[in-house]
């Protein structure tokens, strides 16, 4: 025991003197959040559009302030021929294009049918479909509404309601991510450099004369990065909850818990990672390729994992995070307890034991 | 079992593949002795010493260290060694005393003893105003003795270095040596690997290895006539000369 409090006394100490590394661990979960939060956001807010009125009249006039006044749209400049259009898209100010053909309101009223160009940039294919979604219910919604004493023959209404997250706020998907992704780092990256500099630094040999069991060492190691994955769990709820309001519904007990046992296997992942390698940029590299990558494309945070070909679905199974992530947004934003995640938990558990075990068998005793 | 040995080895092989790194060799180290290990770069000092003190598995034959097997007592072996590896093995980002109570912890002394020999070791070796600075800001002299200090500071019977002199000045180099010499005094065996042949001339006795074998053994002054040489220097030069395996 008094070992024990020796080498974690020390871990400490490292981690302490090295003040940069410290502020990045600790300010990283920050910065993530506050990034995912305000800047990359994968909603659509505040899109420059460009109008191209030909007709000029009440509808179109009605049309264009109902586009201005949503929440997604600005309306950036109003054109005067097909031929601004292109011009406007070149500029890459614009977004999307709307176009009134000449007679809009004519047609509407005299023919029960009128035409509006929808015309997007689709370099990037999402906000593209997303920006077309919302201009088009913006024109249907105004559609109802002038239709709306005039009874139609047969009307099927569609009800929608978005669950869990009615306002289709992107920071309920991207808490979790950032929890996992977070974690990842600190934990399997971090343990694995420090195992691994010891190493390096030859202090590693000087632990292996001594009679301190290798157990005891990698038990040491992990201690400080399971309290500052704490520390970094803790400023990533506070910040959801109160900057981003994505609230917790299910038990804090239970999401914390969960976040335990994904730190544990992170850690045994940087432990079997560093007792395989003999150099810190190898360790990183590892790390970043072996986990952090994976983290990032199949856990299913940045892309939906139902959208992909097969053997990503396969394989993404052995990628920890995609457990943890799945696990987290159940409770967290769902609200469901227990019950629900039992099964991710007992695969999450089953990494971390094997993990485990193959990381203390292979830290070598003798170092040849 | 003579009581008076502190190691020895009989025909200790280690095999690497097909590489035989060390190949056979037999000594015996006295307690209290000054046992210098010497050779060429590559030619197995490093992977001897590692056997014995417990870091890399032998391959065949027999060693005890302080009287305990090499292959079975591995844990009784490390209760009684100290070590100083090649590399410069403390924490520079913690402080001299953080330094010595991490190491006299990993090996179970009592924080009494821990404190009563720091305040001791401190004042010893004048570093009374050094010793709540980071061991980054020393000069790599003090930190070799310090290194050196904390090897036997938890009193083990036999100390191992390896190439504990690496960069170091010759005056410091001597300081250390007269380190060296007092640990001796108080009962502690020392086996040394070196590079310098001054520092042999030192040793009580000395083995030098060529191409994984012992190819000499005894003292200075019996090496320097039974090779006709008038330096250790000279000795060393002549059996290196007919070494196969170049150095790496």
């Amino acid at each position: 025991m008094k070992q024990f409090r020796s080498f974690v006394k020390k871990e400490f100490h490292h981690i302490l003197r090295d003040k940069r590394t410290m502020f990045i661990l600790l300010g990283m979960p920050i910065v993530q959040i506050v990034l995912f939060g305000f800047a990359l956001t994968n909603e659509v807010k505040n899109s420059k559009i460009a109008i191209l009125d030909q007709s000029n009249d009440v509808s179109t006039l009605a049309l264009r302030t109902e586009l201005a006044a949503s929440r997604y749209f600005d309306i950036e400049r109003d054109l005067h021929s097909y031929k601004g259009i292109e011009e406007a898209f070149q500029s890459g100010k614009i977004r999307l294009a709307v176009v009134f053909p000449k007679n809009f309101d004519a047609d509407l009223r005299h023919f029960n049918k009128a035409q509006v160009q929808l015309i997007a940039d689709a370099s990037d294919p999402n906000v593209a479909t997303t920006l077309v979604n919302y201009a088009t219910a913006i024109i249907m919604d105004y559609q109802d509404r002038i239709t709306h004493d005039r009874r139609l023959p047969y009307t099927i209404n569609t009800e929608l309601r978005m669950l869990y997250n009615p306002q289709l706020k992107g920071a309920y998907s991207f808490v979790p991510g950032v929890m996992a992704m977070v974690l990842m780092l600190v934990c399997t990256m971090m343990t694995a450099i420090t195992v691994v500099r010891e190493k390096e630094m030859g202090t590693m040999e000087v632990m292996l004369v001594s009679p301190v069991k290798p157990m005891k060492i990698v038990m040491a190691k992990a201690v400080p990065y399971l309290l500052l994955s704490m520390i970094n769990i803790t400023s990533i709820l506070l910040l959801s909850v109160f900057v981003l309001d994505v609230p917790i519904r299910g038990n804090l007990l239970l999401l914390i818990g969960e976040s335990v046992l994904f730190t544990l296997t992170c850690l045994a992942f940087g432990l079997l990672i560093s007792s395989s390698t003999a150099s810190q940029q190898t360790a990183m590299f590892i790390s970043l390729t072996g986990m952090f990558l994976p983290t990032v494309m199949l856990s299913g945070f940045m892309f939906p994992i139902e959208n992909m070909p097969l053997p990503l679905r396969i394989l993404s199974n052995i990628v920890p995070a995609k457990w943890f992530y799945y696990i987290v947004k159940e409770v967290m934003i769902k609200g469901l307890g227990f019950a629900a995640v039992w099964k991710e938990t007992l695969v999450l558990t089953g990494m971390m034991l094997v993990l485990l075990t193959m990381s203390v068998k292979r830290f070598k005793i003798r170092l040849a | 079992m003579n009581n008076n040995i502190a190691i020895k080895a009989e025909s200790l092989t280690k095999k690497f593949g097909d590489f035989t790194a060390v190949d056979g060799i037999s000594f015996e180290v006295q307690k209290g002795e000054i046992f210098g290990f010497l050779g060429a770069n590559g030619a197995g000092k490093t992977t001897a010493m590692r056997m014995l003190c417990g870091l890399s598995m032998p391959t065949s034959g027999k060693a005890t260290v302080a009287g305990f097997d090499v292959y079975r007592q591995n844990e009784q072996i490390k209760r009684n060694i100290g070590y100083m590896s090649q590399k410069f093995s403390l924490y520079e980002d913690l402080t001299v005393k953080e330094n010595i109570r991490f190491y006299a912890g990993i090996y179970g002394k009592s924080d009494a003893f821990i404190k009563e020999k720091t305040a001791w070791l401190i004042d010893q070796l004048h570093l009374g105003t050094e010793a709540n600075k980071l061991v980054k800001s020393l000069p790599l002299g003090w930190k070799q003795k310090l290194a050196f200090s904390v090897a036997i500071f938890h009193e083990p019977q036999i100390v191992f270095l390896d190439e504990p002199t690496g960069g170091v000045d010759p005056v410091t180099r001597r300081e250390f040596w007269s380190m060296i010499y007092d640990a001796a005094e108080s009962g502690i065996t020392v086996f040394v690997t070196t590079h310098y042949m001054d520092e042999a001339e030192y040793c009580n006795r000395v083995s030098i290895m060529v191409d994984g074998r012992i190819d000499a053994l005894g003292t200075p002054a019996q090496l320097k006539q039974s090779f006709g040489a008038q330096s250790m220097d000279e000795v060393f030069l002549k059996l290196a000369r007919k070494a196969v395996r170049s150095a790496d």
